[in-house]
């Protein structure tokens, strides 16, 4: 009944590989001043997101407690603690996007791909997330697609601009 | 030494010192919320500001340092707005249900307010997302947490356990666990200091109250207390009296007024501890020199915090811990068998309270290895605080009580016991006694002090030669026992690196959970005298001077007990009920069965909102309140602001590091091949 019986073998070897590539890397950064939110980036694009087992394992091997290994990739909103889409869609709601409508924005979106702030989507396309100023103030209100800045962004686009990805 | 102005008095001050410091040394306060003197400074609440000529804006006093010239102003009508204005909207997400809540009338917030004379809170803000956590020891009401984070300081650099620290960002922040998992499901020892730092209703000790009064209330039970030796040096502090002050007597008055029906001693159960610990050093010292495995160096087991340290942080390490249960869980396994047959009547209906200066008690009497045939040996645990709050509850007169004793057969000590509540104390009781079993002579130091291993410092040592020990400890003839003795999880965690290593010089070591000892345990009175450990040490001290009989061994109780129940130190029946043993936990709790489950922390929701999204009326609140701030000073906008600036580069930098370390991957998976 133990959960070793329901996952696959591959699986497994695979999770194993990438925690002990997170080792070396480990290895090569532990001793360096301030290193831990490199450490967490190398690690976060080895493994796609840092679930508790992962911190574990980085505050273990860094010799860090690991509510100060928590507290940093809280802090940080490009760390992510759940499996992440293959998109990131942030939709701002600093007070000149949320004064000139980033509300309808997201909850057009939330309607659309059937999450709530925070998850991802069924088929792992979409991480909706909620940002605090993107800098694009002037143009409100704005959203992210990864990278790419949306500015001026009208409810009624949001599906064709979401059907591009 | 630097020449500053403050309120327009000239004065000099050392160089290197903060505006707070300053002013104090000149008799000026500066009301201040986060700060907590030799402790912690970190600048998190700025009720401390003040105004100082030339600067644009408004200085945190405790963390500005003077500098020559400087011109302080700590009681402008600007300094006064912004105070109040911060104050309030510190308030706008506090849960303030004062009356309810457990630190009213003790309260830093509350008494802040008086202070700055606030009369209305203008600003009723969204609240944070709260949790509410009850551990066996302690409960986190996160809703009345004011980020001081005088509890992370503690539980990080003064003990050492990294259980606390900030989690998420901004609005968002709250201080906790990892990922917000319970305290009970991660290392927490339970030693409570972060309960004594708090200046809030935040973090306390899990209430015992009720299921006291409980018992008391219930006919079909014989309520038993018993008062553990640092107590009776503190209690008093919640009563207007000195810290230090011994109420020994007044103690013993108010147990007999509050309704239990035996008062009972745990010195006794010290001295009982230091019988059978002692036995047990001179069993494992004479393995060892004769030849067979003995693991030393042995350490006390007093302390339950430690001993969870233990269990985390050094899970091999366990047979180095002495058997010997803690004092007051020997004397509620002795109250449950000897005095139950003594008195005739079922264990089952027997109630044991311990009144301790300790938060991990509590926890420790739900230790399954504690019990006695599936009966637990001590039922419920209150704090020093939690006892005065039950004096005062049930509306005895403290300061009026006339003194009394307390009840026999388990109420006498000798003064060997008293000290159990210092650090240092444990071993000097166990040296009295152990030395002069061995050599038949009285401890050689003046007063009985063993003075090396007395006193406040982290780690301190001895060393102790024996000569001419009696006919049956010859083989000890000329053997130098070393012993070191250590307080709070700091120095522990020094000494027990060299444990691990096999790089241990010493035969027998001492270790409390709390820096000090007992004295300022985690349920301690919370205290505002930088010298409270000082005074209720010397109490202690002087309780012990006071008694003619100084030694365990002495204690005639002691005496009969072992002729009329035990038989001899360390035999089967104290096995049976003195001794116990250890789990091994790991620091994730990895080790242990129900360590692992994850299961995320509930929150709770009081008077806390979901916040997904804002809704329209506090958008309302947030212009309003930076209207507020742009009036007073437009500090806290201009440092979130260059906060974001700051994380964007940070962001660039980062995304570029990337990139190089995806490089040195890439380079790294090619060497593999
Ligand atoms: S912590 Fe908050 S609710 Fe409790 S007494 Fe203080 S101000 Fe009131
Ligand atoms: S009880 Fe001790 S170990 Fe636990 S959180 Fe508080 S300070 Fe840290
Ligand atoms: S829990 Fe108490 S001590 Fe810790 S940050 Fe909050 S208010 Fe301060
Ligand atoms: S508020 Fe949305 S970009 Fe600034
Ligand atoms: S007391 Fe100075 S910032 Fe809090």
């Amino acid at each position: 009944m133990s959960e070793k019986n329901v996952k696959c073998e591959s699986c497994t070897n695979q999770k194993s590989q990438k925690f002990d590539e997170i080792a070396n890397i480990i290895d090569l950064y532990k001793d360096k001043e301030g290193s831990l939110i490199q450490v967490l980036h190398l690690a976060q694009e080895i493994y796609g997101y840092l679930p508790l087992e992962l911190q574990k394992m980085i505050a273990t091997s860094m010799e860090i407690p690991l509510s100060e290994v928590s507290g940093v990739i809280t802090f940080y909103s490009f760390f992510s603690t759940t499996p992440r889409g293959e998109h990131t869609i942030r939709v701002c709601l600093g007070t000149a996007c949320y004064v000139r409508g980033g509300k309808k924005l997201v909850e057009r979106l939330q309607e659309i791909l059937n999450v709530q702030i925070g998850e991802t989507t069924q088929d792992g396309k979409f991480t909706f997330e909620i940002a605090r100023c993107i800098g694009a103030c002037g143009l409100a209100p704005a959203m992210m697609i990864d990278k790419k800045v949306y500015k001026q962004v009208n409810v009624n686009k949001l599906e064709s601009i979401l059907s591009k990805y | 030494m630097i020449n500053v102005t403050i309120n327009g008095k000239h004065i000099s001050v050392a160089k290197d010192s903060t505006i707070m410091e300053a002013a104090k040394a000149n008799s000026i306060s500066i009301p201040n919320l986060c700060y907590l003197e030799n402790v912690h400074k970190f600048g998190s609440c700025r009720i401390c500001v003040v105004e100082v000529k030339g600067a644009k804006t408004l200085q945190a006093s405790c963390m500005t340092v003077v500098s020559e010239g400087m011109e302080i102003n700590t009681n402008s009508d600007k300094v006064r707005k912004a105070r109040k204005v911060l104050y309030e909207l510190l308030l706008s997400d506090h849960s303030k249900d004062c009356l309810s809540c457990k630190r009213n009338q003790s309260c830093e917030l509350q008494e802040l307010g008086k202070t700055l004379g606030v009369e209305e809170t203008r600003f009723e803000g969204e609240h944070s997302e709260h949790y509410l956590d009850t551990s066996v020891s302690l409960t986190r009401d996160m809703s009345k947490c004011i980020l001081c984070r005088r509890c992370v300081t503690v539980c990080n650099q003064i003990q050492g356990a990294g259980v606390l620290n900030a989690q998420n960002r901004g609005f968002d922040t709250v201080i906790g666990p990892a990922m917000n998992l319970p305290l009970g499901s991660v290392n927490c020892v339970y030693c409570g200091q972060c309960s004594v730092v708090c200046p809030v209703g935040a973090i306390k000790e899990t209430d015992a109250i009720q299921k006291v009064w409980n018992a008391i209330n219930d006919p079909g039970k014989r309520v038993v207390v018993q008062a553990a030796p640092a107590v009776r040096v503190a209690l008093g502090e919640e009563f207007g009296y000195k810290p230090g002050t011994q109420v020994t007597g007044k103690m013993a008055a108010a147990l007999h007024a509050l309704g239990f029906a035996d008062v009972f001693d745990t010195n006794f159960a010290a001295d009982l501890t230091i019988m059978e610990e002692g036995t047990e050093l001179l069993h494992r010292l004479t393995h060892a020199l004769t030849g067979s495995h003995a693991a030393l160096p042995m350490i006390t087991s007093c302390s339950p915090g430690w001993i969870k340290y233990v269990e985390h942080t050094y899970p091999n390490q366990l047979d180095h811990l002495s058997t010997c249960k803690s004092p007051h869980m020997m004397l509620g396994a002795l109250i449950k068998s000897y005095y139950a047959e003594k008195i005739k009547i079922n264990p089952k209906d027997i109630f044991v309270v311990s009144i301790m200066p300790c938060t991990a008690k509590k926890f420790e009497i739900s230790r399954n290895e504690m019990k006695v045939n599936g009966v637990a040996n001590v039922d419920a645990v209150l704090t020093t605080r939690e006892l005065a709050a039950m004096i005062k509850e049930a509306g005895i007169d403290f300061r009026g009580l006339e003194d009394e004793e307390f009840d026999n057969p388990l109420g006498m000590s000798t003064g060997a016991a008293d000290i159990f509540g210092v650090t240092g104390g444990v071993m000097e009781a166990a040296l009295r006694t152990v030395y002069e079993l061995v050599t038949g002579r009285e401890i050689p130091f003046d007063g009985l002090h063993v003075t090396p291993i007395v006193g406040l410092d982290r780690v301190k040592t001895a060393e102790i030669k024996i000569e001419n020990p009696v006919e049956a400890y010859k083989f000890l003839d000329g053997v130098t026992v070393k012993v070191a003795v250590t307080s709070g999880l700091k120095g522990a965690n020094q000494l027990m690196e060299q444990v691990k290593n096999g790089k241990s010089p010493y035969h027998f070591i001492e270790v409390m959970g709390c820096p000090g000892g007992c004295i300022t345990g985690g349920g301690q009175p919370r205290s505002s005298d930088p010298d409270v450990r000082m005074k209720r040490m010397k109490g202690l001290y002087s309780e012990d001077e006071g008694k003619t009989l100084r030694k365990s061994h002495e204690n005639p109780y002691i005496a009969s007990i072992y002729t009329e129940y035990l038989d001899h130190p360390c035999g089967h029946k104290s096995h049976e009920l003195l001794h116990t043993h250890y789990v091994k936990r790991g620091i994730y709790n990895e080790l242990t069965e129900e360590g692992s489950s994850e299961k995320e922390l509930q929150p709770v929701k009081k008077n806390a909102p979901k916040r997904s999204v804002p809704s329209e009326n506090t958008a309302d609140v947030h212009s309003q309140t930076h209207k507020v701030h742009e009036q007073i000073e437009s500090e806290r906008i201009l440092a979130l602001e260059a906060e974001n600036a700051r994380l964007k580069n940070e962001l660039d930098d980062s995304l570029e590091t990337v990139n190089i370390f995806k490089r040195v991957i890439a380079d790294y998976s090619n060497k593999r091949k």
